[in-house]
């Protein structure tokens, strides 16, 4: 997981391959990000790095933000985010990392935070099929149904079953995506073409590291 | 840059040349060469029909094209900037008054035609 970034989702289109197939594209900013805390082994027990992306005024910014990102000689950062790095030797505080760390990259895991759909009810939530919509069904056509007897065998008691799938919130909520085909970089504008859609609204902040597993079809693609 | 701004500057590139289309319009009839991929071999298809609806949105242009093919409507949305669109020819120019011909999939015989646009003249 050594090559990570953070990002910003910029929107979706529509991009031409070259042997004329048309995919849908999201497009992301990824970076560039600064470098604003090393842990090695002997300080912290374990290896990582902490990114720091996009500057936040320092009047918005809370003193001990400013004064953390200080310390890698940078203006304070809205997001910040660590990831483990099997040594950090040749890394150093306030390296500023970009997109073209992405180059030899074909495949990456987006990590995002899903648009918020408010409470919902079962079906729209878990794909439950609701009852029907005649046959004396009055009034409960979108309902979950039962969710436990009074008194089952199964050892749960007369209580339904820890993590019951029901109506609650949905939504809003941390969702990766994995092993995204990258399409294109644009290392100017530290710009991420990826096939497909990736988790949140636009201008929402994602995680963009390299793929960390891949079925078989991809990882021939790769070698 | 704003983010609408960013995304057509990153598929700038993929735009077709205005040149390669002529002026078509809807309620056109039209000739959609597109090339069709079978294992190795490409071989080009025609599609005659009437353009009954286009959206312009930068790489996401398509166009809606209609043809009655054994008596049963056929139609087809062809992305307008795609590299398999080999041509695009006019072939009779027609007479439409709204931006999209959905009222024609109603129309049944010969009035399912459109009147011909004559040059100069606003019939």
């Amino acid at each position: 997981m050594s090559k990570a970034l953070l990002g910003k989702k910029i929107g979706m289109s529509r991009y031409f391959l070259e042997d004329g197939t048309n995919v849908p594209v999201t497009i992301v900013e990824a970076g560039p990000c600064v470098i604003t805390q090393i842990k090695s082994e002997e300080t912290d027990g374990y290896n990582a790095i902490q990114i720091g992306y996009e500057d936040v005024k320092p009047s918005r910014a809370t003193m001990p933000i400013i004064g953390h990102d200080a310390k890698a000689g940078t203006a304070p950062k809205r997001f910040h985010n660590e990831c483990t790095m099997e040594n950090v030797d040749d890394v150093e505080l306030g390296q500023l990392l970009d997109v073209s760390i992405f180059e030899d990259v074909k495949y990456v895991d987006i990590i995002g935070t899903s648009k918020g759909k408010g409470f919902q009810g079962g079906m729209k939530r878990h794909n439950f099929k609701g009852l029907e919509a005649s046959h004396g069904v009055k009034r409960a056509h979108r309902r979950p149904g039962s969710i436990n007897g009074h008194a089952t065998n199964l050892g749960t008691g007369p209580k339904p079953k820890k993590g019951k799938r029901m109506p609650g919130h949905m939504g809003n909520k941390r969702i990766t995506c994995r092993s995204i085909e990258i399409i294109n970089i644009d290392t100017d504008r530290n710009l991420l073409v990826v096939k497909g859609a990736i988790p949140g609204a636009n201008q929402g902040m994602v995680i963009i590291q390299q793929a960390k597993r891949l079925n078989r079809k991809k990882t021939a693609a790769v070698s | 840059m704003g983010s609408q701004k960013l995304v057509e500057s990153i598929t700038e590139n993929q735009l077709r040349d205005a040149d390669f289309f002529p002026d078509f319009h809807v309620g056109d009839t039209i000739n959609v060469h597109y090339t069709i991929v079978e294992g190795e071999k490409e071989r080009i298809q025609v599609f005659q029909g009437v353009l009954i609806g286009q959206k312009s949105r930068g790489v996401n242009a398509t166009i809606t094209v209609r043809r009655i093919v054994a008596n049963e409507g056929v139609e087809r949305i062809f992305p307008l900037h795609s590299p398999r669109i080999a041509k695009l020819e006019v072939v009779r120019q027609g007479d439409a008054r709204r931006a999209k011909l959905y009222f024609l999939r109603d129309r049944v015989g010969k009035s399912r035609r459109l009147r011909d646009r004559r040059r100069g003249l606003k019939n």
